[in-house]
């Protein structure tokens, strides 16, 4: 980077320069909380210093990245210890402190490139004179070069994230804070993402710290490696060390049975757009099968997971259902996506990128009796099949929980089960293990594994690379319709 | 998803060169004058005038400007006709005071129409801001919120799924489309108030509305053809009235 903005005006730095980080037995309980979000953490983070904070889903990362950017209002709960940034509470009014998101669709602000750049510059009194030079520097540091006018709305994840990271550097914060800032990317936007770490970082005029349960993908940047504990405390891992492998579950033979279903030739263009979101495509779901669809964004893998589950028409090409499938329907010949809902849940369950869009009732055990109920079971059936699954899932803690409060991980798991409790013979997943950390990716891949058997089909659209290792029997690779 | 909503035009139209503040005077103008007078000639000289800058606004094709107006147009009938039907004139006095006020519902909304048409939100919230000082809270902040209006409409539709997937669907009772309805509408609010809130912290990390007096970038200059914009509206409407006290048709509504 170039020469730090020369302070003016209310842009005055009281120090510029990577900022040093201080933490003494802090805790933080939400308001309303009865445990500690949390507590008795002791860390101290040199200036320059790249450190990556990382433990278990609810072990409290977010919300000590959240204080260490001033962004814990004090009345919003208590307060333990103490947590100084170059000696001082965090104001970001004193000295401003770059944080990034993981979902980087509520952090752009403007509806172009540079001016998103801008914005935190603007917001921290920067002369206007000065700006437009700050926010080429900054587009330069995290390398994005599709220029000042490129609309925000066009732009892939990574390259939004690119563009947040950029924002966070512009004002030359002390220190950088980044929360899971790939959880919700592709692997090539991930990649992107930390390149532009990578090179923002190069030359240590910011302090570093990344929260992440990928761990592996940060190791080649930080310096140190920071578990936080989920009953309090941390543990610092000892340079050169790696997580433990992923656990995979036994893999079984998988003779392929009756076609299920089949997508010939299926094709999808959203209205008005020149160009199809999936191009035609011959796919078989055979039963005891898995299938894993794979292949970058834009090539319409979830499309496809759409139109194999009955919920979209496709535009070209027909989805196809066996007599397996279509029996007991008072109308076989139509095609999924003209089925009633009930019939549909019965024969295709879908599992939903985002767990909460499925949820419709105020109880895991409501969840889980609600698709039986609805498909004409008597009550006392569907009860007892919301049991056997809240068993199975090991969900029976939380059967009276309300589904909105559970952690990520729970919800992916209730979200297979809802979809479980009418016996479809097809399953239709989109990305289950986005976002999840190691134990609840090793939990969810198990519980997969357990619905592979010789009745039901499988399709996994998916872009982790471990999840078809662990389950897949055929892979169907879409590629992009228009040659890079 | 269908077509993206768009914020603005996608590149600048002639019109665009009228600075946002000066083009709301205009249209502050013209509605004073269409509010006053209430007659047939001065509602159709300033909605000659005003459809002579649709091209200009960009709005050159018919399909264009039939969708970005039908909502109004359908509105403007709706009065015409409650005015014939319900009205207490008969005859041609009834639709001649049926058209009158369909003219004028057309004129009053078809400036803000130009001014969506042709105004980047962005250049908006920079006017109103610089030179109104409109809370720069307010104006940034609503920005960012309709930057959050096309995934809504996307948020809607994969919810919409998601509860088909459950086998939830409205089937042939009306009323339980009703409550599908409902309950959709229920999971999108709960949905953006999440994204909502977290928009706002992530504003609140960039220093927005921290207590220190904000800066623009852009900027937002007024230069002389602001001035004759709002100087052209002004004559339009004198035009406009003395062709309606000439012909004899000048009413005022507030005499």
């Amino acid at each position: 980077m170039t020469d730090p903005v020369p302070g003016t005006g209310p842009f005055q730095h009281d120090r510029v320069g990577p900022a040093a980080v201080r933490l003494d037995g802090f805790g933080f309980r939400h308001a309303s909380r009865r445990a500690w979000a949390v507590r008795d953490v002791d860390l101290r983070v040199e200036a320059g210093q790249r450190v990556l904070l990382t433990g278990a889903s609810g072990a409290g990362k977010s919300t000590l990245l959240r204080a260490l950017g001033g962004l814990l209002e004090p009345e919003s709960g208590d307060v333990a210890g103490e947590l100084t940034v170059d000696g001082a509470v965090p104001d970001r009014r004193r000295r401003p402190v770059g944080v990034v998101f993981q979902d980087p669709d509520s952090q752009l602000v403007m509806t172009r490139a540079g001016d998103d750049v801008a914005f935190g510059l603007e917001n921290t009194g920067t002369p206007p004179a000065l700006i437009w030079p700050a926010v080429d520097t900054a587009l330069d540091a995290v390398g994005f070069d599709l220029g000042r006018d490129q609309a925000t709305a066009a732009l892939s994840g990574g390259q939004k994230q690119r563009l947040v990271l950029a924002g966070a550097l512009a004002p030359r914060p002390g220190l950088l804070l980044l929360d899971e800032p790939t959880a919700q990317l592709d692997p090539d936007g991930a990649a992107l993402v930390r390149a532009a770490v990578t090179r923002a970082v190069a030359d240590r005029s910011a302090t570093l710290v990344v929260v992440d349960h990928d761990v592996e993908a940060w190791l080649p940047l930080v310096d140190r490696v920071v578990e936080l504990l989920p009953g309090g405390g941390t543990v610092e891992h000892p340079p050169g060390w790696r997580p433990a492998p992923l656990r995979m579950p036994a893999r079984g033979v998988h003779t392929p049975g009756a076609e299920l279903l089949a997508g010939e030739a299926v094709g999808f263009t959203h209205r008005g757009s020149a160009r199809p979101a999936l191009a035609a495509t011959d796919v078989v779901l055979p039963a005891g099968r898995t299938l894993a669809v794979t292949g970058p964004n834009g090539t319409g893998k979830s499309t496809l997971a759409l139109l194999l589950a009955g919920l979209r028409a496709p535009t070209t090409g027909r989805v196809v259902a066996a007599p397996a499938l279509t029996a007991g329907l008072r109308r076989p010949e139509l095609p999924p996506h003209r089925w009633p809902a009930v019939e549909l849940a019965n024969r295709i369950g879908t599992v939903f990128q985002q767990p909460e869009h499925q949820f419709l009732t105020g109880r895991v055990r409501d969840e889980l009796s609600l698709g039986p109920l609805r498909s004409g079971a008597g009550a006392a059936q569907a009860r007892a099949t919301a049991e056997e699954l809240l068993e199975r899932l090991g969900l029976a803690a939380l059967a009276d929980a309300n589904p909105f409060t559970l952690s990520g991980g729970q919800q992916r798991r209730l979200s297979v089960a809802t979809a479980l409790a009418t016996a479809p013979r097809v399953l239709v997943l989109d990305e289950p293990t986005f976002g999840q950390d190691r134990e609840t990716w090793a939990e969810l891949v198990a519980l997969l594994a357990d619905q592979q058997d010789g009745d039901r089909a499988l399709c996994l659209v998916t872009h982790d690379a471990a999840v078809v290792t662990a389950l897949a029997d055929d892979v169907l690779h879409l590629r992009s319709p228009v040659p890079a | 998803m269908s077509a993206p909503l768009s914020l603005g035009p996608a590149r600048p139209v002639p019109l665009s060169a009228v600075n946002p503040v000066a083009q709301l005077t205009a249209i502050v103008v013209v509605t004073v004058v269409l509010l006053v007078s209430g007659d047939l000639v001065t509602s159709a000289v300033l909605l000659t005038a005003e459809l002579a800058l649709l091209p200009a606004a960009g709005l050159t094709r018919p399909g264009d400007v039939l969708r970005r107006t039908w909502p109004l147009l359908l509105s403007a009938l709706g009065v015409a006709w409650v005015n014939v039907a319900f009205g207490s004139l008969d005859g041609a006095e009834a639709w001649l005071s049926g058209a009158t006020w369909a003219l004028r519902v057309v004129a009053l909304a078809l400036p803000g129409i130009l001014l969506v048409a042709s105004t980047d939100p962005v250049r908006l919230a920079d006017a109103l801001t610089l030179h109104w000082r409109l809370s720069t809270r307010f104006a940034y902040g609503a920005l960012a919120a309709l930057r959050l209006v096309p995934l809504l409409a996307a948020e809607w539709e994969t919810i919409r799924l998601a509860r088909r997937a459950r086998g939830v669907d409205g089937g042939r009772n009306p009323a339980a489309h009703v409550r599908l309805l409902a309950s959709t509408a229920f999971g999108l609010l709960v949905g953006a108030i999440r994204r909502g809130s977290r928009l706002a912290t992530a504003m609140d990390a960039r220093g927005f509305d921290s207590g220190v007096a904000r800066t623009n970038a852009r900027g937002s200059r007024l230069r002389p053809l602001d001035g004759w914009a709002v100087a052209a509206a002004v004559a339009v409407c004198a035009v406009a009235v003395t062709a309606s006290v000439l012909t004899g048709a000048w009413s005022p509504a507030l005499s």
